[in-house]
């Protein structure tokens, strides 16, 4: 479905009537954990084992309290905050300039696009306008960056189930990502490329043909992952109807991105609530209705080929915006290019102030969402009207995924848990903040 | 338009840039959730996020003023004591970020106000995804959230002292582990 070819009103829409909404299947009265039933719980058959923290396959620090009756799984709660760093008390201390390498490091794996939320947050307090190019690099990073994090998703998340081959097949994409975010930004993992105002540096001379070659081997590469996945019998028993998660709970339970997708709701911010320049460019946006970890692997499978489509979409409109101003021209916010603070005291002042001072935000509060890989990657911002934000806080969507792990896995066997974790694609860093 | 006057414990409603802010009376935010819920369509709650506004104003800053078209950059005295910012009637003010899963994407942040020591309602029966919200703002921010039935720290460990988002909470005071202080 393209975001021109489709008017919304011909959407599968999941909820039948607005008052017909309930989470049927949560499934006990804390929603995030699964309740040992009664008659188990006097037995003594009941195992309790700790799954995780340092556990490869939770990735990151991820911690299960699994009741295990036999193989079957009849008992989780999940415990969090392993990897609580406080980027939100962090940035309450830091300039709005400085507190951009912030976000970037919270989803570490989908960088460009926490990173990108942050300034936009800013912007639109600010009212600050960006040039359309730095608005095309910026989705074009933002979609080269949401491959690599499908990738990471897809090769960890077959290596766990055994397809080990999977993880370097990924990989192997994964390095010329990196290798091109090297090439355009100077860094291979969070860039702080994304300014407040526009992008740090123009794009660099050869990046265009580098990212085509990309371009174009990226299709090769999606078929040889569903040549290995798609008809292995093993993939298939390991995820078809594992882990499923009906579209009313993934509602209920506040999924979003692909693993709202895969439970049948076909909703997508980039085309919904397009930012950037996401309504002019045509992409399809996959939905799948079983709910299970196949969908899940399905959804982002396709997702990696039509960001691939819009990545090539970027680049025939950026190619002909050659000369054309990357950040905003607001010497207030913005910093003055390198070159002028050798000959321009004026320049060098608002260096100075910026760097030190930082700019001031007026006061306001806003939130501001964007379709990150994982879903719905939001920031609220509160301004009083001084250089630091007074508050700042990061709606996460991993934070979010973890909490359908119970619902995921009611009836499930203990190896399914890892082929369920896996799916939900939670990265601790973004869930813990 | 639709109707927030019709929304249980309604008290006042503003718009924003990005989505209208209802404020609601703290008691009645439950039903609030409900009617946004089932009346209006808000089917998910995509965010829960509470902000301390202790020492508010103190400041005096509103310096960077104006608009996009109406800002003179060449104009002195932009920056500096200009305004007070807007009063906040209690200490914490309590967003509730909904999110309609229809065309053109509809938001509408709920908002209430709670001052230390007073309790919220859960509104965990209405959306079962603030069950971690509620505890990580419990966590960090001290709110009490009534109804709430695992109300426990989740991102600090069990056993510690504070919460660490108020403004009356210092950054670096909190002993180093495994360093001299400790």
């Amino acid at each position: 479905m393209s975001a021109t070819a489709s008017p919304p009103t011909t959407r599968r829409w999941p909820i039948v009537a607005d008052g017909q909404y309930d989470g049927s299947r949560i499934p006990s009265r804390v929603p995030t954990v699964l309740d040992v039933p009664e008659e188990l719980r006097s037995s003594e058959d009941v195992l309790q084992i700790n799954f995780g923290p340092n556990h490869p396959s939770t990735h990151g620090v991820l911690r299960l309290i699994v009741d295990l009756h036999g193989e079957e799984v009849v008992g989780v709660s999940a415990v969090i905050g392993y990897l609580h760093t406080g980027f939100e008390k962090s940035m309450e201390s830091k300039t709005y300039w400085k507190g951009v390498t912030f976000p970037e490091r919270i989803d570490y794996v989908g960088y460009q696009n926490n990173g990108l939320v942050y300034v936009l947050a800013v912007e639109q307090l600010l009212e600050l306008e960006v040039p359309t190019k730095a608005k095309w690099m910026r989705m074009l990073l933002c979609e080269l960056n949401r491959i690599h994090s499908h990738l990471v998703f897809l090769g960890t998340s077959a290596l766990e189930l055994g397809a080990i081959s999977m993880f370097w097949y990924c990989f192997r994409e994964r390095e010329m990502l990196l290798d091109l975010s090297e090439l355009v930004t100077g860094q291979r993992m969070h860039t702080r490329y994304f300014q407040v105002g526009g992008l740090a540096e123009d794009i660099p001379p050869g990046f265009y043909g580098e990212c085509r070659k990309f371009v174009e081997w990226m299709p090769h590469a999606l078929d040889d992952y569903k040549g290995i996945l798609d008809r292995n019998e093993i993939w298939l028993e390991r995820t078809q109807g594992i882990g499923v998660l009906s579209a009313q709970d993934a509602i209920a339970l506040g999924q979003t991105g692909p693993n709202l997708r895969a439970s049948g709701v076909d909703w997508d911010l980039r085309r919904d609530q397009p930012y950037l320049h996401y309504d002019q460019v045509d992409f399809k946006v996959p939905v799948y209705a079983e709910g299970d970890v196949y969908s899940r692997y399905r959804v982002r499978l396709e997702e990696m080929a039509s960001s691939t489509n819009i990545v090539r979409q970027c680049l025939d409109k950026l190619e002909r915006m050659e000369g054309m101003p990357w950040i905003a021209d607001d010497r207030k916010v913005v910093l003055p290019p390198r070159e002028e603070l050798h000959t321009s005291m004026e320049s060098l002042i608002h260096h100075f102030k910026i760097v030190t001072e930082g700019f001031r935000v007026p006061e306001g509060e806003i939130y501001v969402a964007v379709e990150s890989p994982r879903g719905e990657s939001g920031c609220y911002l509160v301004s009083d009207g001084g250089p630091k934000p007074w508050r700042i806080h990061f709606r996460a969507p991993s934070f979010v995924a973890l909490e359908a792990t119970a619902t995921c896995l009611e009836d499930a066997l203990v190896a399914d848990l890892i082929a369920v974790v896996g799916s939900l694609d939670a990265v601790m860093g973004d869930t813990d903040r | 338009m639709t109707d927030w006057l019709r929304i249980p414990g309604y008290v006042s409603h503003r718009d924003g840039r990005e989505m209208p802010t209802v404020t609601v009376e703290t008691g009645r935010i439950r039903e609030a959730c409900e009617h946004a819920r089932d009346e209006l369509g808000f089917q998910m709650c995509v965010d829960l996020v509470a902000t301390d506004y202790q020492g508010w104003g103190g400041q005096g800053v509103s310096g960077y003023i104006g608009t996009a078209s109406g800002r003179d950059l060449m104009k002195p005295m932009t920056q500096g004591l200009q305004a007070l910012p807007e009063i906040k009637p209690k200490r914490f003010s309590i967003s509730y970020h909904l999110l309609a899963l229809r065309h053109g994407a509809p938001r509408v942040r709920l908002r209430c106000w709670v001052d230390e020591g007073e309790r919220v309602p859960s509104v965990i029966s209405v959306w079962p995804t603030c069950d971690w919200h509620e505890r990580e703002q419990f966590d960090l921010m001290g709110i009490v959230f009534e109804g709430h039935p695992n109300l426990e720290r989740l991102l600090m460990p069990e056993d510690w002292e504070g919460h660490p988002l108020r403004k009356d909470y210092p950054i670096g005071g909190e002993p180093v582990r495994f360093s001299d202080e400790e």
